[in-house]
């Protein structure tokens, strides 16, 4: 057990319950940390279950396509039926097949939301931890950053980009996450700045590590829940926003589609044709209540202590 | 507390100068407002070029902001460009949909506060009752709602209550396109009926999403508050339950809510825009996504300057409320 000092031994080891093991280490079982945040998330009930939602949804969106007979873009059936046989979720005012278009919007949805969250993470912790670690000149510098990234309508620009130069999913994913990164390089500036007081990271120092060690080897593993945790909440907030931006016409572009621009086509027909604006949002629900519910429980996993006061 | 507010001001002048040059770089690259222009069948270069130097859009971008930077502060918005339409001054047109929107915004979001913080206190003081585990739940559900969703359903069940109104022989109450046009005239229960009609669709459906937020927010500080020894100390000398919860907790737990309020009211003003698509009202979001489609500099940029002040602003009230209302908070 050379790596001793990483591991935990759980709260209560009774060697006395295995005592039938051939080694001394069989009495206590260890665990490390990550594997204790795993065990305490896999006991989170209503997060297991938005994680079991979660890949459904993922199944259906990316080997969905792959089974279903109709394209998104097939135009060949008659437009406005009801539900039926062929057509589950019937079909749209042009003849496309609703649940094909359901599986292409959730997909891209997921996509982008899923490359805002990863890429805002990056840039937040990046920022956040430089920041908090160097003080001075640069945490004024990047702080001031990101005030002025704050005081900018984030719809505007993302309107402006999207209009100017093109509508493509990464280019909304990209504007998406120059916007995302800030809350999360707040937290994480926030939690370096104590930590960096703390005795390992004086030692660390001492012992001659480069700021790039010390800040990726030292300090982002002593953050990793919070950074978890906020990187789900960021997946959630860029699902609703890039379907906001599709339902003004500002983001996904037609005729690629997503489960904003969905919405979009077909919320005037609410009262005649339900099925059509039920479905898109449902779906969209789902994914932002599951990945709310997985940060949830993440929060809890890694965090047992804030269980009781919560909101 | 001065030497604060004046010094916070000082700070943010420098942001918002920076922040409006990014914009202007922004506005001025993603497009020419032109291009349409060159592209009409029967239109010479030379009158393109005439119209580009009307507007000065022949120089370099630093100079073009300099210019607008200049003549905004003094006052003089500039003319937006708006192909096919008449030339039509920015201020006014901003202004405009300022006041609409904040008509708007206001209520609701004063409502939705008032109410987040009713539940929110109440989900706290009897934590885990019925009533705790139903506001908590629906304000997550409301809080993972997008609100597009969540406007047009109230529209859709708006016009169908009318149709019901209607076919019981009333007049159709809720206004479901637009502000009601001519104002609300009429006698003071007509004014009443006209009034509550026009702005309860959107009133509701901009207060359910700020209203989830609010009661999160206010139920964990009041938790918060609730187990702090302060508190327990209160209990202890036998003070009545109600005191403590209102003259005791209640005033604490409302620091970190009145802060968010604060900072919301900022960009709420910016953040109306669903609704204000989907309920038909011309206010600044409306005017947003008409001049970003007809790609038009002059408003936009007078858009994004009003936004962005408005946000400052109201980061500094947030500020300034957060240190009155809480004394441990030193300024300065």
């Amino acid at each position: 057990m050379a790596n001793v000092n990483l591991t935990t031994a759980t709260t209560a080891p009774s060697p006395s319950v295995d005592s039938s093991g051939a080694h001394e280490f069989d009495a206590t079982v260890t665990r490390t940390q990550g594997q204790l945040v795993l065990r305490r998330f896999l006991r989170h009930r209503m997060a297991m279950v938005s994680f079991g939602v979660l890949v459904l949804l993922l199944l259906f969106a990316f080997i969905g396509p792959l089974v279903w007979s109709y394209d998104f873009e097939d135009v060949s059936s008659k437009a406005y039926q009801a539900p039926n046989g062929t057509h589950p979720l019937g079909t749209t005012q042009v003849g496309k097949d609703m649940l094909a278009l359901l599986m292409r919007g959730t997909g891209y949805s997921l996509q982008i939301a899923f490359v805002v969250a990863a890429l805002a993470t990056v840039i937040g912790v990046a920022f956040g931890a430089l920041a908090g670690y160097l003080r001075g000149f640069v945490d004024n510098a990047l702080m001031r950053l990101v005030d002025l990234m704050l005081i900018v309508p984030q719809i505007a620009v993302a309107a402006i980009v999207v209009k100017g130069f093109s509508g493509s999913w990464y280019v909304v994913a990209l504007v998406l996450a120059g916007f995302a990164w800030m809350s999360i390089a707040r937290i994480t500036r926030g939690e370096t700045l104590s930590l960096s007081q703390r005795e390992f990271i004086e030692a660390a120092r001492a012992a001659g590590a480069t700021t790039p060690r010390i800040i990726f080897k030292h300090l982002v593993p002593n953050m990793i829940g919070s950074i978890t945790v906020n990187a789900t909440l960021a997946v959630a907030a860029a699902v609703l926003t890039e379907a906001a931006l599709s339902f003004l016409g500002l983001g996904v572009q037609p005729p690629d589609t997503s489960l904003g621009v969905i919405v979009q086509e077909n919320y005037g027909q609410f009262i005649t044709r339900p099925w059509l604006f039920w479905g898109p949002f449902v779906v969209l629900v789902a994914i932002s209540l599951a990945v709310n519910f997985i940060g949830d429980g993440l929060r809890d996993a890694f965090d047992p202590r804030q269980t009781k006061v919560r909101a | 507390m001065i030497r604060y507010i004046l010094r916070r001001i000082l700070i943010s002048i420098p942001i918002l100068l920076l922040g409006s040059f990014l914009c202007y770089v922004l506005v001025a690259s993603a497009g020419n407002p032109l291009a349409d222009m060159r592209a009409r069948p029967g239109v010479t270069e030379a009158q393109v070029q005439q119209v580009a130097n009307e507007l000065g859009l022949n120089r370099p971008v630093i100079v073009r902001y300099w210019d607008w930077l200049t003549n905004f502060l003094q006052g003089d918005w500039g003319q937006s460009v708006a192909l096919g339409q008449a030339r039509q001054a920015v201020q006014p047109a901003v202004l405009d949909a300022l006041w609409t929107t904040g008509r708007l915004v206001v209520g609701s979001e004063i409502l939705a506060l008032s109410l987040g913080v009713a539940v929110g206190v109440l989900a706290a003081v009897r934590q885990y009752s019925i009533f705790d585990y139903v506001a908590t739940s629906t304000a997550f559900l409301m809080f993972s709602m997008p609100i597009f969703c969540v406007a047009v359903i109230v529209k859709n069940y708006g016009i169908q209550f009318n149709n019901v109104l209607q076919s019981v022989g009333l007049e159709r109450w809720l206004t479901t396109a637009g502000p009601r046009q001519g104002g609300f005239s009429g006698s003071f229960g007509e004014a009443i009926f006209k009034y509550t009609g026009t702005f309860l669709l959107p009133t509701l459906s901009l207060m359910l999403i700020s209203f989830a937020a609010y009661s999160r927010f206010e139920r964990a500080s009041m938790l918060e508050v609730m187990h702090s020894d302060y508190v327990r100390t209160a209990r202890a000398k036998g003070i009545s339950q109600s005191r403590v919860i209102f003259k005791h907790a209640f005033r604490n737990a409302l620091i970190p809510v009145a802060t968010l309020f604060s900072l919301n009211f900022g960009a709420v003003f910016s953040g109306a825009i669903i609704t204000e698509t989907v309920f038909g009202w011309s206010g600044m979001g409306t005017l947003l996504i008409s001049s970003v489609r007809n790609f038009d500099p002059a408003m936009l940029m007078g858009w994004l300057a009003v936004t962005a002040t408005l946000v400052v602003l109201f980061n500094l009230v947030a500020d300034i409320v957060y240190g009155i209302l809480d004394p441990r908070i030193r300024l300065g």
